[in-house]
């Protein structure tokens, strides 16, 4: 049985990966889970310098989901790369940094920061968080935008790229066109439905930044079947994610054409959930005498 | 080590209006420290997340935890049905946990502020010092007034003075002539603003528990800051994950 699977000539010795934000770099989940028995781990996003993130209340729960407005609060790519990018290379497993800025500069920055970095197999361009203002969502909402920026870090990157896509969009294959068509090595999503909650008994919005994006099982449904577009309308390979809880969950988006897959909100609810991901694969693949785990890539057309 | 694992109900039931009092049997038990917390997770799958409540009470074998809560929403409500034998999944312990070092021997007072209450019983016990243990309570449906009997001089504040000190629990530190080297409290915002001013006023230290909504309960997903006054050693901004770096501060360090 092979459960391998190949993103960018990058090898992953099994398709799960953890979700950009809800594992932090590791540190955390190490407690909990054997690191190296990962496909890769997803970094949380970092920018060029540190940033504070928005105010709190940052996080609600939802029917089957949550609400996040972290805003992308995180140490900035020097801190990151003394301390983070050392704590998983400790671990047999795949590194791949999510990048976040406000202008394409701030991107190139730490893009350019990451290409000394030899232990970072590839970096996942974050085009798409929805919590901050300036930059992000707004590079990843505009085809003619999202082939730019991914045109100017094609140029400067030395690893492989990823396009995080947005779901907040009304045709996500027009986006996924254009990444590809800029030079991005492989496309992720979905990232956060853009979402809301309101207290009723207090009368005030849920989240102190009002929206804030939605993860967790109730988004599956529309995950998979951007996954399943996306995948069909390019060549480079897909990576899905959006409410993973189980390895069926995780089945159907490599079936739908994803390539790998990333467990998110899910870690906060079961911290051993990527593991149960793993051998849930395994099961069945057993079970269906799958010999290679790409045989499901697509495999419902 | 922190685990997500599953405990046995050993008996629950309410102690005041909307109150619970729930002893659960766990190896969680052996590692709690005063002022840590746990996440229990309701079954219901529509309601995912860990609720964070903290640790009441450790018993004396070490085999089993004791959380005090009140109904807030469906998570609580779904808890609140536990019976004897039931199974809960929790993670834990979460949380730093109050420094015992920095009472010992000295004056304290240990203050809880309604749902803020139960995680100063466990320090109550275990906090060697001179304590005087000082509740703030909405009205007269008094909890836990007992159990702290057994460890130190009990102070009561009630908001409607049908028991005890009419007003809060700086109220009865007036009322009862107190005086303290060290503070510890949990509780609303308010109680807890008041006391850093107090602790400042008086220069002595004050370590407070503080809340905000979770999400990993495990410091990954940066969902629980506090504004700090110094940089914070994870993203080097001035923000202090709740969960990890807290609950319990020290009241100098954060901007309440």
């Amino acid at each position: 049985m092979n459960t391998q699977v190949n993103i960018a000539g990058v090898s992953l010795k099994n398709p799960v990966m953890t979700g950009s934000g809800t594992f932090g770099s590791g540190m955390e989940y190490s407690e909990f889970v054997d690191l190296s028995r990962l496909g890769a781990v997803v970094t949380k996003g970092v920018a060029n310098v540190p940033w504070p993130g928005n105010p709190t209340p940052r996080v609600a729960e939802v029917y089957g989901g949550m609400l996040n407005a972290i805003g992308l609060q995180n140490p900035g790519i020097d801190v990151f790369v003394q301390r983070d990018i050392p704590f998983l290379k400790q671990y047999n497993t795949k590194i791949i940094v999510n990048v976040c800025g406000k202008t394409v500069e701030d991107y190139l920055e730490v893009v350019e920061k990451l290409g000394e970095e030899s232990a970072v197999a590839m970096l996942e361009i974050n085009v798409s968080c929805p919590n901050v203002k300036e930059g992000a969502i707004a590079f990843g909402q505009k085809a003619d935008a999202l082939y730019n920026i991914t045109e100017q870090i094609r140029k400067k990157a030395r690893q492989p790229i990823i396009m995080k896509l947005s779901p907040n969009v009304t045709d996500i294959t027009e986006m996924a066109i254009a990444a590809e068509a800029a030079g991005a090595d492989a496309l992720s999503l979905i990232n956060t439905l853009t979402g809301m909650k309101i207290d009723i008994h207090r009368r005030c919005f849920a989240l102190a930044n009002k929206t804030g994006g939605m993860s967790g099982p109730a988004i599956k449904p529309v995950a998979v079947r951007m996954v399943y577009q996306a995948a069909h309308a390019v060549k480079i390979p897909v990576i899905g994610m959006g409410g993973i809880a189980t390895a069926e969950d995780a089945i159907e988006f490599i079936l739908a054409g994803a390539t790998a897959v990333s467990v998110g909100a899910m870690n906060f609810v079961d911290p051993y959930t990527t593991i149960k991901v793993i051998e849930g694969i395994e099961e069945y693949m057993r079970a269906y005498h799958v010999e290679n785990v790409t045989d499901l890539i697509g495999a419902v057309v | 080590m922190k685990e997500k694992t599953t405990a046995k109900v050993l008996s629950q039931r309410e102690i005041a209006p909307r109150i619970y009092d729930l002893w659960l049997e766990t190896d969680l038990a052996v590692q709690a420290k005063p002022g840590q917390f746990i996440g229990v997770y309701p079954k219901n799958a529509a309601t995912l997340l860990p609720r964070p409540i903290s640790i009441c009470e450790v018993n004396g074998e070490r085999t089993a935890l004791r959380i005090v809560y009140r109904v807030a929403g469906q998570g609580t409500a779904e808890f609140s049905a536990l019976k004897e034998n039931d199974s809960i999944d929790i993670l834990g312990t979460l949380g730093n946990g109050f420094p015992l070092e920095a009472g010992r021997g000295k004056r304290c007072f240990l203050m809880g502020g309604g749902i803020g209450v139960p995680p100063i019983l466990q320090l109550a016990k275990e906090l060697e010092g001179d304590k005087s243990l000082i509740m703030g309570y909405r009205d007269g449906n008094l909890f836990l007034t007992e159990d702290f009997e057994k460890y130190g001089r009990v102070y009561v504040a009630t908001e409607d003075g049908s028991r005890g000190t009419k007003g809060n629990v700086l109220d009865a530190i007036e009322e009862n002539g107190l005086q303290a080297d060290v503070i510890y409290a949990c509780g609303p915002m308010p109680m807890l603003r008041a006391l850093k001013e107090y602790a400042r006023r008086h220069g002595i230290k004050a370590y407070i528990s503080l809340e905000e909504h979770m999400a990993c309960g495990v410091g990954a997903c940066l969902g629980c800051v506090v504004k700090t006054k110094e940089v914070d050693h994870h993203s080097h901004v001035h923000n202090a994950r709740i969960c990890t770096d807290g609950p319990v501060f020290d009241a100098e360090e954060v901007d309440i």
